[in-house]
């Protein structure tokens, strides 16, 4: 079932000088279709001012197109009566753990948004037990955020975002801010959430090996979608990547690099395991 | 222009019930010329370290000498400081704050009582070596894009001519383009201007590619330090550091794992492809 659908989504920032005056127009995002099914795994690439965040906050009502239309599960983000029902629909989390905790103690600080949308005490104390637990912090449960390091941090966000049962979640580089542990700590949380409870994700990231499980990456370049697939045939353009600012991960380089040395490997290696195999063979 | 620690030592909220041994015991000498990769899960006193080097906290017990110079003597000059070691924070483009590009490269030389003169000569020279284009240095900082405007910051602290230069995690956030441009600046100023550089980064892969000696901290101490061939021998007690190993070096043991005869030390793509090589042909 389709859960997200972009039509020719345009979202255009005015820029004024001090008068008031419209000195000019950039064009963040540039006539931007695209689908995503529930219970996909997708991750969002692209240059730093490409348009993945200002795509993002359309994505629960946070930026309205300036033309086109976003549907979320079938209703439009333009829609003032079901905005509410958009943001229940699809969580947000950031960059930045600590501008997104609020609470004294890390259960209260998850029960914030389920606590906002007015859910019964009981039910608030059950959600936020099982949110914890599907992130791997309930041990923490009754600990102060402050203690907590960055991915851990990130998993109460997340928790804080899952306690309000979204179908989807949005992350625009969470991991960004992480150590290599908080890092894989977060990305592992994301896959467990997607298979296990089948939640859609969106996930925007400038480290490549974070998408290799995606089930379709979407490229974008100057406000448009530049190259759509799955890791494995995003990753076998290699140069094509390279225009657009990015890279391939590690592991897919040096399979590259191999390749061009004449090894027979196969045209996409994306894992250790992978490599291992095809060279062993 | 050599740094040495000399039994460093800070603590937070000395006396308190919260006290917290953030930096202990701390000696190292770190030669001209050298880049330095500083590593450590967060909260490992990576900052504090710094921080503590770049004079900004006083020490509890130790101290720093620069130069053979006691920078926590009483009768020490804390501006020569300045003007000889410069810091780069995290997210460095949130503190430009002038009109133009130009200005505000020019903030920090004319701090240092520098005459105009000499402030705009060392402003174009510094804008000039992080590779900005002419036409940029007149417009706001704020309608650059997010890379451009870290190498502006960064160019701010280069105008007070440093012979020693400290960034913290410069790259996070930034697209692989961006990354590399920051990383390349930097290696070229150490290389063509014999600046010491001092790097904390969270991305193994750069600190293999760049460093030519890693420390690595956890609770306060330094517990390695040498080249990053040595230390990216660590597998397993990395990961416990909650640090990792560049994703070659992983590949590299992957495949001694299943038979095939290569060395394990590579820590680059280009290292790993040529002992690839060598090892089939």
């Amino acid at each position: 079932m389709r859960f997200i659908k972009a039509e020719k989504v345009t979202f255009e920032y005015i820029r004024r000088d001090e008068d008031g005056n419209v000195e000019g127009i950039n064009r963040a995002v540039d006539s931007v279709s695209l689908d995503v099914k529930e219970g996909d795994f997708i991750s969002i690439l692209g240059a730093n001012g490409s348009g993945k965040s200002t795509f993002a906050k359309h994505l629960n009502s946070i930026l309205l197109p300036t033309e086109g239309t976003v549907w979320v599960d079938g209703m439009d983000t333009k829609d003032e009566e079901k905005i509410l029902d958009i943001r229940m629909a699809t969580g947000m989390v950031f960059q930045n753990p600590d501008n997104q905790i609020i609470g004294q103690v890390v259960e209260e600080d998850v029960a914030f948004g389920p606590e906002n949308m007015g859910v019964p005490t009981q039910e608030i104390i059950e959600r936020v037990e099982e949110s914890l637990k599907t992130v791997g912090m309930l041990d923490y449960r009754k600990d102060s955020p402050n203690k907590l390091s960055g991915g851990q941090k990130q998993r109460v966000s997340i928790a804080g975002v899952l306690a309000m049962h979204p179908k989807c979640i949005v992350l625009d580089e969470p991991t960004a801010m992480l150590d290599p542990v908080g890092r894989k700590e977060v990305i592992r949380a994301l896959r467990a959430l997607n298979d296990v409870e089948k939640i859609t994700i969106i996930l925007i990231t400038h480290y490549m090996e974070e998408t290799i499980y995606s089930d379709k990456i979407f490229v974008m370049n100057k406000g448009k979608i530049a190259m759509e697939g799955t890791p494995r045939e995003i990753f076998s353009r290699v140069e094509e990547l390279e225009e657009y600012k990015l890279e391939v991960p590690q592991i897919t380089k040096l399979a590259y690099e191999l390749k061009k040395q004449g090894l027979r490997l196969p045209d996409c290696v994306l894992t250790v395991k992978e490599l291992a195999d095809a060279l062993s063979r | 222009m050599p740094i040495i620690t000399d039994h460093l030592t800070y603590v937070y909220g000395s006396k308190t019930t919260l006290q917290k041994t953030a930096l202990n015991d701390v000696s190292v000498k770190i030669d001209d010329g050298q880049f330095i990769g500083l590593i450590g899960h967060t909260g490992s006193g990576k900052t504090t370290f710094l921080q503590l080097l770049a004079g900004l906290i006083k020490p509890a017990s130790g101290t720093v000498y620069l130069d053979g110079e006691d920078i926590y003597a009483k009768d020490f000059d804390k501006r020569t400081l300045r003007s000889k070691l410069g810091i780069v924070f995290q997210y460095p483009e949130h503190q430009l704050f002038e009109e133009t590009v130009f200005k505000d490269v020019c903030f920090g030389p004319k701090n240092l009582g520098v005459d105009d003169k000499e402030t705009e000569l060392r402003a174009y020279e510094a804008l000039k070596m992080i590779g900005l284009e002419d036409e940029v240095f007149y417009q706001s900082p704020f309608d650059l894009s997010g890379g451009q405007k870290r190498r502006v910051a960064i160019a701010g602290v280069l105008a007070m001519k440093p012979k020693i230069l400290i960034l913290d995690e410069p790259t996070a956030g930034l697209d692989p383009a961006g990354r590399n441009d920051i990383l390349g600046l930097i290696l070229k100023l150490q290389k063509e201007q014999g600046m010491t550089i001092i790097l904390v980064s969270h991305s193994m892969e750069d600190v293999a590619e760049y460093a030519d000696r890693v420390l690595v901290m956890d609770k306060g101490s330094i517990v390695f330090d040498n080249t990053p061939r040595e230390v990216f021998k660590h597998h397993e007690e990395l990961k416990e550091l909650g640090l990792s190993v560049p994703q070659v070096s992983v590949a590299m043991s992957k495949l001694r794992e299943k038979g095939l005869p290569v060395k394990t030390d590579a820590i680059t793509v280009e290292e790993a492809v040529k002992e690839i090589i060598r090892v089939l042909r």
